[in-house]
């Protein structure tokens, strides 16, 4: 039986437009004049890539529902091109433990829009002093690959390395969220101009860079696998083309907000550009720009951080940092890396699919397209434009920064090994 | 003017403006048996202080309550934020009363400009034309003390433009400072910031001002030196070492301010640490303008109710 046929697609954007036969949500065969099939998915004039896999999305649930569930993020992945996402583990209760970790697949499963993956804690309550189950929760049928404090930084230089060395033999990562937080006690933007004049305390940049250096030097020791969370700053580029250069296993994120927002921003105080790691300066975006074309980064990871409107309309101290990513990633990344010419779709592809797969352990993600592999894709109408309204997305909360932005690219369809899961704005009911 | 945020809603023609009616309210005052204007008779001025302050919330009541508005006063601690409201909700059920402008002092930078937002948009659905007037927030700005600054030394000095004046202290966490820094060079003034390095803030070389780490090499040419308050705390936070080597170092003693032209003016916003920021002797000597700055700043607020409020010529 023939599950769809997508016609007259361009993979990677480039060729002759093809059709892709999909079978048991395996691509059957690829050519010309395909049909007889149940579904047919017309993509005249579209980009056919694999489908995008986020590093770093926090779905709220457990425990802050208010803000999203996994339902309302996954149908906000799909809805963005996401077939897989990483759940990040700052939850509550936090994902310390199989438990914990096996409900967030499990919920994502029923919800069935997304591979949902937890991502489990280092320490304990993201505590910093005692290591969680790592090994229990690698090992459970949540099958963690990914282990992180995000929101908190593995701060104890020995706890770090012992984690480390821990996964090492695991074959896991472990994703820092770098900052130093005895150089951000109080930090609430940018150490820079804009900050000061605003009269926010500084959160420096030396903060991300020396922590980054530190853990390189960690992991190769340790031999292990190191991700950096959301790098901001152009001094933390310079450390790990230098940390890569010399063989060590670390590979690295950053989200579009920092390829494309600065902390110009700020002059309003309009907490919806309150992020952790904050907005930088107008340099720092350009050398997160070229570090990406460059591969010294190797992922554009979303941060995707959802804020009921309480937490988000207050003064800008009071407000917790973070903003939504997940449907305007694809737009962000083809406004800053494709327009201006940094990134081809097959750079597009690379850095949304196939390196967050590899390095989050995802065989059936950011496969190539081609005959005998998943049927995973995004369907991408590059020549499209929309306007961003965050009452429109699909996740609970609407703290998007690029309210009332015109951005290119749309993302027309998601398919999940056969299965069509999201379709011109519309998530599979 | 709609509100009060930052002296940065004001450009020169404007704060001269203002610093004029305070001068005028001033005169109508003096010799009047009964001091009360009833110029904003009817109308209703809400403080918020979120931040004790006996001296900032006690001169825009007075302010207000000489020129016959009716003054209420909202503490943090006696009111609905120890029950948990939102900035927002307090902010626009004080408006709701009927408030016609909220004076609030806050220990976010920024909080003045949301509140600001928050009536302006509630504003178009209700009509409630509400005035925001910054009365401290953060380390962001605190622009009355700024005019009440200007008004002194326009009254000491006999004008702001070209003189030389010294801002000399904590600058990194003081709102004092940014206010005056930027209204003064607004005004016409050469403005230097005394500071060690670290309680200066990153990038105050963009500013509209020089910094020189040398208090003794300036003195002698200043028309006014403004010392700030330095909060004991900083010391914990590793920005010096001890009072002792901040007072030697950055202190105005009675040496160093015999070092000054005659005819200089020595500021300061108060509360005074005496001994560490200023010599006794020197708060209390003729050159110091400390008490007129008080006085000034009623006059200086009563202005800004004046232009807010009754919609004064700008």
């Amino acid at each position: 039986m023939t599950d769809l046929v997508i016609t007259g697609a361009r993979p990677y954007g480039e060729g002759e437009p093809v059709d892709v036969l999909v079978r048991d949500g395996v691509v059957a065969e690829i050519g010309s004049g395909l049909s007889g099939s149940a579904e047919v998915l017309d993509a005249e004039g579209l980009v056919l890539l694999p489908g995008f896999v986020d590093l770093h999305t926090h779905l709220r649930e457990p425990g802050g529902e208010e803000s999203e569930t996994i339902a309302t993020g996954s149908a906000a992945a799909a809805l963005g091109g996401f077939t897989a996402v990483f759940a990040m583990a700052n939850t509550d209760p936090v994902a310390d433990t199989d438990v914990v970790a096996l409900h967030v697949r499990r919920r994502g499963v029923e919800v069935g829009l997304v591979d949902v993956h937890p991502v489990g804690a280092v320490t304990v309550g993201l505590g910093g002093t005692r290591m969680a189950e790592l090994g229990t929760m690698a090992r459970s049928a949540a099958q963690v690959r990914m282990f992180s404090d995000d929101g908190h930084c593995v701060h104890d230089p020995l706890i770090m390395r012992r984690a480390l060395e821990y996964a090492s033999a695991l074959d896991v990562v472990i994703a820092q969220h770098a900052e130093d937080h005895r150089l951000t006690a109080g930090a609430q933007a940018h150490e820079g101009v804009v900050a000061s004049r605003l009269g926010l305390a500084g959160w420096p940049a030396t903060a991300e860079e020396t922590i980054v250096a530190r853990d390189c030097a960690l992991a190769r020791e340790a031999r292990a696998r190191l991700h950096i969370c959301h790098v901001s700053s152009a001094h933390t580029v310079a450390v790990l083309r230098a940390a890569k250069a010399a063989g060590v296993r670390v590979t690295a994120e950053v989200t579009p907000h920092h390829l494309l927002l600065t902390d110009a921003r700020l002059t309003g105080y309009d907490p919806v550009n309150k992020v952790n790691p904050p907005l930088r300066s107008a340099q720092d975006a350009e050398a997160m720009r070229a570090a990406l074309a460059e591969g010294v980064l190797d992922v554009v990871a979303t941060d995707h951080a959802p804020h009921a409107a309480q937490y988000k309309d207050t003064e800008w101290d009071a407000a917790r940092p973070g903003m939504l990513g997940l449907q305007t990633a694809l737009s962000v990344v083809v406004h800053t890396m494709v327009e201006p010419g940094q990134l081809d779709w097959r750079g597009v592809a690379r850095v949304l699919s196939e390196r967050p797969a590899e390095i989050g352990g995802l065989p059936d993600h950011g496969r190539p397209i081609a005959v005998g592999e998943p049927a995973t894709f995004a369907l991408v109408d590059p020549d499209g434009v929309w306007t961003v309204r965050g009452a429109q997305l699909a996740s609970r909360a609407s703290n998007t920064p690029y309210e009332g932005m015109r951005l290119p690219a749309t993302v027309v369809a998601t398919v999940l090994r056969g299965q069509i899961t999201a379709r011109d704005g519309k998530v599979r009911a | 003017m709609r509100h009060l945020l930052s002296v940065t809603d004001l450009d020169a023609a404007a704060a001269t403006a203002l610093l004029d009616t305070a001068d005028r309210l001033r005169q109508a005052l003096l010799g009047r048996e009964v001091r009360k204007l009833p110029t904003l008779r009817g109308r209703t001025v809400i403080t918020m202080f979120y931040e004790n302050s006996t001296r900032t919330r006690v001169s825009f009541e007075v302010a207000g309550k000489w020129m016959s508005a009716d003054t209420v006063n909202v503490s943090a601690s006696g009111s609905s934020v120890a029950k948990g409201e939102s900035l927002r909700d307090t902010a626009l059920t004080l408006s709701a009363m009927g408030g016609d402008c909220l004076v609030v002092r806050h220990p976010a930078s920024g909080a003045a400009h949301r509140l600001a937002g928050w009536v302006d948009k509630d504003r178009a659905s209700t009509g409630t034309a509400t005035a925001i007037v910054n009365a401290g927030d953060g380390t962001h700005e605190h622009p009355t003390q700024a005019l009440l600054d200007a008004a002194t030394l326009r009254d000491r000095l006999g004008g702001i433009a070209g003189r030389r004046i010294a801002i000399v202290g904590d600058v990194l966490h003081s709102r004092v400072a940014r206010s005056n820094v930027f209204l003064l060079a607004t005004l016409g003034a050469e403005v230097v910031l005394v500071a060690p390095p670290t309680l200066l803030p990153v990038g105050v070389e963009q500013w509209p001002c020089r910094v020189s780490p040398e208090l003794d090499a300036e003195l002698p040419t200043l028309d006014a030196v403004m010392m700030l308050r330095v909060q004991a705390e900083r010391m914990h936070g590793a920005f010096f070492p001890s009072a002792r080597e901040y007072a030697v170092g950055y202190g105005l003693s009675e040496d160093r301010a015999a070092l000054l032209p005659e005819h200089a003016v020595v500021l300061h916003p108060g509360p005074m640490v005496r001994g560490m920021e200023i010599a006794p002797a020197v708060a209390d000597a003729p050159s110091s303008a400390v008490l007129a700055q008080v006085r000034n700043g009623v006059h200086v607020r009563m202005a800004v109710l004046y232009h807010l409020l009754a919609g004064a010529p700008e």
